[in-house]
Order: structure tokens, then sequence, then C-alpha cells
């Protein structure tokens, strides 16, 4: 029976967890305060919600996913990460799609604006991804990284353990590898597991990234990790880099976009977009949200509230009454360009992590990888006029 | 710069919370069109604000919109905001009396550069509510007269009743030297000044083209037109600056209403160079 | 109302921006054909649905061009001034005035008789064709801002 650290293990230093006791370590969170967030099987997807023990979590499923679609498939082992990523994200919790920014109560002939204090406690995200820990990172520099500080985005981030899952196969969907974000989980985590299932012992290889992560170690039955674990999870990681479903070149993608905005491509993607808004929805990265105000009856309290939106809503352009923004080609280039191009003026980055969410949850199974490679064809001339 | 303001004691940690204040004067310039004097009721004086910036004001309940400042930057203890009724939010802001509150928050953006008309001839296009914004700019502009060269003020509305600050506009025609040209899309007899749109009032203007700075603001297509007329008179792109508009909400570049390609406008504009925005202008639904 | 009409010497007209640089046997041919007016503020210099006898060239002034629906308030839909043209019915039938010319502040103007210009364009081909050159620029400008009017773009 492995001997659990009483000491909290130092940063940097890898262990193994027995799946045994994966319980042990679900309790373990608890007892230092945190309400376990994870993987859970619901409705036919892999959602997240609230894990109270291994069983909650997908034992023994796996996901499939194509361009349009989205399936759960019985693996033959009892792996409980063996899958990519489903319709949600981490931002589900740090940047919810309904959240109250304040009330505003009247004062005589004034007002005054109070937020409730925050009763959450701290979460441990447990599964994470490699791209999902990269969208959060670009998620932190939308709300946290400018002079104007969201703070209960940045309250909730700060209460995040994040408990990252290593990917050790890639949906047909993923490309990561791409994007440079994965699939190995190499900072922005707490803790990081690697399942090792199928050969010898079901069990996690565990990496320690911050003192937050070691001190939910102490106590929890670990043997420290051999040589041979080790190259097991190297060997599995670059199993996965090769296991890639899709690729997009993002070399170079942003001047490629911008500069090919009167593209054909667009009207063409646009009759099969149906603008329903999902892939904004399900992509971890998308941040736009709109604003309304509650008013109570009487006058007295209005509440202010902040909504997802999204940019393929005809009204998110809304400007003196009209939109901008009225066809749909033009919504699906805002995205798209916004998303592999402009973002990278706003804040620094791509704004695609190469999850796939976006192409497995279109329901006519538009694929943004594919729609790059489209852009960069040159374009038919459209008219007879020449480019200034 | 995006904003210098300390929020107050009592918004810390409220995310973008708005102060109240109350509306000490208010005067019609049209039949849609009102400008408001605004006192801080917390007792807080009111932030200094850019020529080109914008708060975001509400009637709480109606909804925040962004509104640009349009006082006079020496004098930031008096908030002048003239807001025209076209929306919801600002229906519920021209319907406001003096006595009543209104929630605002800001300054936000990035301002007009005024450093830029420092020894040039200097070229101001204004249509309709475009105005309002460009009024700071004229304050700082006329206090600091002798730093620039010409100074040509053209000013396009829909009709003459729809001008604002009309007899301000011309008590500085009057008075200061600078040239203004108030043009008006169509005119019935009791009008005695041109007709006309204003890019067909550029050719007109003094100025030597190679040393002006422009400064523009109105409806997109005007301001594309008027900075290709103004380029045909040798106005360097650099040296055009217009403020662009989009549906600003939250003012502080979280939102991703505001988007102009590359641009979240309430962050990284409203004023940005024609230089950087000709490409883009020409985009159609961008 | 309308001054007296006086003679326009050939130096008078030739300075005029619009004229500037065409042929002197061109110009030589309108003068015969060319007055300069005088109107008042307020003077009517052309009448919608008259017959358009003369191009104009303003020398100083302000003039309006009105519509004049019949049913509903007439409407300025266009100023012009010092050193522009107005007026080029007299080009295309049926050679009548589209609208009402009139002048917004004390204006003088250069009238050149059509049937002179006219015959002055088909002896002069070359001079004929940069006069054209010149008048199309200022008919495609006025067409460009009457679509801006057309847009509306200050509407509420």
């Amino acid at each position: 029976m492995a001997q659990g650290p009483s000491q909290p293990p130092v940063v940097g230093s890898r262990w193994v967890l027995a799946r045994e006791q994966f319980d042990t370590l679900l309790d373990s969170f608890r007892d230092h305060g945190y309400e376990v967030l994870g993987p859970t099987v619901r409705d036919g997807a892999i959602v997240y919600g609230r894990i109270e023990e291994v069983h909650d979590l997908p034992v023994g499923w796996t996901d499939r996913q194509e361009a349009g679609s989205y399936r759960l498939e019985r693996r033959d082992d009892p792996a409980l990460f063996g899958y990519n990523v489903g319709p949600h994200s981490w931002k589900k919790y740090l940047f919810p799609s309904r959240e109250r920014l304040f009330t505003a109560r009247r004062e005589g002939p004034s007002f005054r604006v109070s937020t409730e204090p925050t009763e959450e406690g701290p979460k441990a995200y447990l599964g994470v991804r490699a791209c999902e820990i990269a969208a959060i990172r670009i998620q932190d520099r939308v709300f946290t990284g400018g002079p104007e500080v969201d703070p209960g985005y940045a309250g909730r981030r700060t209460r995040a353990l994040v408990v990252a899952a290593q990917c050790t196969q890639a949906a047909s969907s993923c490309f990561c590898v791409s994007m440079g974000t994965g699939p190995e989980v190499e900072d922005g985590f707490d803790l990081v597991l690697t399942e090792l299932v199928g050969e010898g012992p079901h069990r996690f290889v565990i990496e320690v990234g911050t003192p937050a992560g070691a001190s939910v170690l102490a106590g929890v039955p670990l043997v420290p990790a051999s040589p041979v674990d080790l190259a097991k999870v190297s060997e599995r990681l670059q199993r996965t880099r090769h296991a890639m479903g899709r690729s997009l070149e993002a070399n170079g993608i942003r001047e490629l976009l911008l500069g090919r905005l009167d593209h054909e491509e667009w009207e063409k993607v646009g009759a099969r977009c149906v603008a329903c808004t999902n892939c904004t929805m399900v992509c971890p990265t998308c941040f736009c949200h709109s604003t309304e105000e509650v008013p109570d009856l009487a006058g007295s309290r209005v509440e202010r509230w902040r909504r997802w939106d999204s940019c393929f809503n005809l009204a998110f352009s809304e400007l003196h009454g009209g939109s901008v923004r009225t066809s749909v080609p033009s919504r699906y280039r805002q995205w798209m360009v916004h998303k592999l191009a402009t973002w990278y003026d706003q804040f620094g980055s791509s704004g695609c992590v190469g999850c796939g969410r976006c192409i497995a949850w279109c329901p006519v199974g538009i694929d943004i990888t594919e729609e790059a490679e489209r852009v960069r064809l040159p374009s038919a001339p459209t008219s007879r006029g020449g480019r200034p | 710069m995006s904003t210098d303001r300390e929020p107050s004691p009592s918004a810390d940690g409220i995310p973008l919370a708005p102060s109240p204040f109350t509306v000490r004067e208010r005067a019609a310039e049209t039949a849609d069109t009102v400008t408001l004097t605004l006192d801080p009721l917390t007792g807080d004086r009111p932030a200094p604000f850019l020529p080109g910036q914008f708060n975001m004001l509400s009637v709480l309940g109606a909804g925040e919109v962004a509104i640009s400042i349009s006082g006079d930057p020496a004098r930031p203890d008096e908030l002048v905001h003239t807001v025209r009724s076209l929306g919801l939010s600002t229906q519920a802001i021209g319907r406001l009396s003096p006595g009543s509150t209104v929630a605002v928050r800001g300054p936000y953006g990035r301002g007009w550069p005024l450093e830029a008309a420092w020894g040039r001839d200097v070229v101001l296009v204004a249509g309709g509510i475009g105005i309002a914004p460009l009024r700071p700019l004229l304050y700082a502009l006329l206090r600091e007269r002798a730093r620039f060269g010409r100074l040509e003020v053209i000013y396009g509305a829909r009709s003459p009743q729809d001008l604002v600050y009309y007899r301000q506009l011309q008590e500085w025609r009057a008075r200061s030297n600078a040239r203004f040209q108030v043009t008006v899309d169509a005119a019935g007899r009791d009008w005695y000044g041109d007709v006309g749109v204003v890019t067909q009032r550029i050719p007109d203007c003094r100025f030597d083209g190679r040393n002006t700075v422009a400064f523009l603001c109105g409806p997109e297509i005007m301001m594309r037109l008027s900075a290709e007329a103004l380029e045909g008179r040798g106005v360097r792109p650099e040296a055009i600056w217009l403020s662009m508009e989009r549906n600003m909400r939250c003012g502080v570049g979280f939102c991703g209403h505001c988007q102009f390609g590359p641009y979240l406008l309430c962050r990284d504009g409203p004023v940005l160079p024609y230089r950087e925005l000709r490409p883009l202008l020409r985009v159609r639904e961008l | 109302m309308s001054g007296p009409r006086t003679a326009v010497g050939l130096p008078e007209l030739a300075a005029h921006p619009f004229l500037k640089g065409l042929g002197e046997g061109f110009l030589r041919d309108l003068v015969p054909g060319t007055e300069a007016l005088d109107f008042d503020t307020g003077a009517t210099i052309v009448r919608e649905g008259e017959a358009a006898h003369e191009f104009f060239l303003i020398v100083q002034g302000k003039v309006g061009l009105e519509l004049v629906p019949h049913d509903r308030p007439r409407l300025t839909v266009l100023t012009v001034g010092p050193e522009e043209v107005f007026g080029w019915s007299w080009l295309a039938p049926p050679h009548l005035w589209r609208s009402d010319a009139r002048a917004l502040k004390p204006t003088r103007v250069l009238a050149i008789s059509a049937e002179r210009l006219r015959a002055a364009l088909d002896a002069h081909p070359q001079d004929g064709y940069r006069f054209l050159g010149r008048l199309v620029p200022v008919l495609a400008q006025r067409l460009d801002a009457t679509r801006l009017q057309v847009l509306d773009v200050h509407r509420p």
C-alpha cells in the first residue's frame, strides 16, 4: 500500500496515484475546502458539473467527434479521462452565462450601487485539458490583462485550483498542436494528472505545479513516479501529438485573413451557416456579452446583468437602430477573423486554442480549419473592378 | 490611455459601477437633441477628460449608452453631454429635467491627438451629432490659437433645424480666427447658408495640404468621403483622424460589441488615424 | 431683381477658373454672347420649367438651386459659390430649367448664351471636349452629393 507524503510534496515532483485511491484525492480536495467540478455524463454528452465521487466521472466513456457530430461511445477500458472535450468549457464557471454585476438602489434623489459579497468558496477544476488552460489564459487577458480588471472573473480565477488532465488521445476535431496549445499541459496548472490504463495497474502520474496543488496532496497515498511511469507519460503524449484529427496553418494566418476580407469563401460559408451561435457558446475563449437592466416595478431598484452574447446575433452589431452586419457571411467572417486574426491585435495571441468544439457542435458541420484553407486559396474575381 | 480615473470608494470591487449625477441644466438644441450639464451627487468632482473621450450614461432601468463628452476640457467640473434621442436609452436621457438623476461612468477611450495640430493648419469636419465629440477639441484649439496655422471648421447637418450649438458656432465665427462653413442637406427658403454635403465644402477650404491635420466625426460614409477629398488636397492619411462609432456597451474592452476589424473602439479608439482605417473602411459590413 | 446687363470682354471671361486655359478662338466666339449680371439677395436668376438659354459662371456671391414641387414647400438642395458654375439644362433636351436658381447674397454671374456656346463647342471640338471634360466632373460630384443626401445619413 502506498504511503502518502505527510508533508506537501515539492513543486515539480511527480507521483503515482492508484486508481483505487482516486476517491482519496477527491476527499482531500473537499477536506481542503474545494468544491470539485469536473467532467460527468449528462444527456449524452460529457459536460462539467459537481463531482462527489469517482463514479460521477465518465468512467469507461469516450467521445467520437466529427464536423457536426458528437457521440459518446463505450471504451473497452474503465478510463476516467478517456475522451477529449465536450460542449462545456471552464468559462461556464469563470465567466458564467448570466451574472449580476450590481444592484442600484434609489436613495432620495441619488442611488447607491452595491453587490452582494460572493459566498462562493474555492473550486477544484478537475480534468482541465491543455487547450482549456490556454483558453483560460486567453480569457484572463481579456478580463484581467488590461487597465480595467473584472473583479468577478478575477475572484473566481483566484479561487480556482486547476487540476489538469493530459490528453492521452485526440479527437478527430482536435488541432491543438497547430495552435501551439497542446497536447501537453506544460504550465498553468496546480496539479496535472496523466492517466495510465491498460498497461499495468490503472494509475495516474501526478505532477505538482504549485504549492496550492502540493498542499492538497498531503496525506493522499502516493508513491514516487518511476522512470518507467514517466517514460509512459511521454510516450502517451507523443502518441496524442501525432493523432491530431485536424490541422490549421497558424503561421501568417493573421495577415492572410486580414488581406482576404473580400474573399468569395465568406459568401459560400455564410450560405451554409445558420447563425445559430453554437460555435460561440461552446468556444472556450468567446467572451462577448451584453448587459441588461432589470428594474423592479416600483423603480426603486435596478439590477444590471451581464449575459453571453454572440457576434452571430443580428442585434450584436446594432448601431442607430440598424445592424452593421446584416448578412450571415459578414457575421461568420467577423467571428473567424476575430478568432484567428484580430485577436492578436486586441489581446496579443490567437483566440483559437484548437479544441475543435466549434467543428463538432456546428449543426451544419462548418469546419474552421477547412475554412482557413479555403480562404488561403485565391478568390476568383467577383467584379470587373480592379483592387485599389 | 484608457482611463486614469480612480474608482470611487463606494464602487470598489463592483464591476463597471456608475456614479450618481444630477442634471444641473438642460438646453434643447433641436427637436431631438438636448445638452445636459451634470453635477456629481457623491461629492466627488467629475474626472478630467480629454477631448474625444466618452462616458457611459444611463437612466437606471433604461440601459446604458456611450455618449461623448462635449464640454470644455479646461472646465472638467462642468460635465456636459449632448444627447440625441434615438433609442430607448437616449430617449430616457433626453427626457431628463433639472434635478433628475443620471448614472455616469468614465471617461473612456482615446481622444483627439491635440498636439498633432501644433504648427499645422487644422481642418475639422463634423456631420450631424458628430459635432458633439469635436466641440471639446474646438475649445482646446481656440484656447491655444497661436500654436497652429489656419483653422477650418466644416459642419454638415440634415436641415437648418438640426444644427446644434448654432449660436455658439456663430459667436466663434464672429470672434475667433477661424473659418466656419455650415452646410445642410436641404433647406427651406429661410436659409441663406450653404446647402450640400460637407465634402463639397472641402475644395473651398484654405490650408496647406502637406502641413494640415484633420479631425473628422460623423456618419462613416461621410468621414470616408471627406477623408478621400482631404487626401485629394494633399493631406497625408496619417494626419487625418476619425472618431469611429460602433455599439459600445461596456466601455472597457470586455464585451466585444464595438469591434471594428482589429480594434475594440471603446479601448483603442474611438479616435483612430485614417492611415490605419482606410483599408477597413472599404470592407462591407465590417 | 437683376440689375443692368453689361457686356463682358475676353479678359474677364478668360479669367474665370472654369474657362481658364481654353483656346482663345473658342473663348472669343463666346464673348458676343456673354453678359455680366448682378442680382440682389433673394432675386430669382432662372425659373424651373422655363427655357434654358444660358450657362452661368459665378463671379461672386452665392446661388441656391431650389426644387419646386408645386404641391409642397420649395427646397434648396445645393448652393454654389464663386468660381463655380450652374445651369446645364441648355445641354440636354428639352432645354428647360430643372430647378430655380436664386441669389442668396448679392451675386454677380457671367451668363453665356447657350446658342453661342453650342456653336462654339461645334466649331472648336478640341476645346469643346475640354469644356465638357470640366463640366462632367462637376455633374458627377453633384450626383455624388445627391446620393449622400438620398442616403440621409443624419436622419434620426
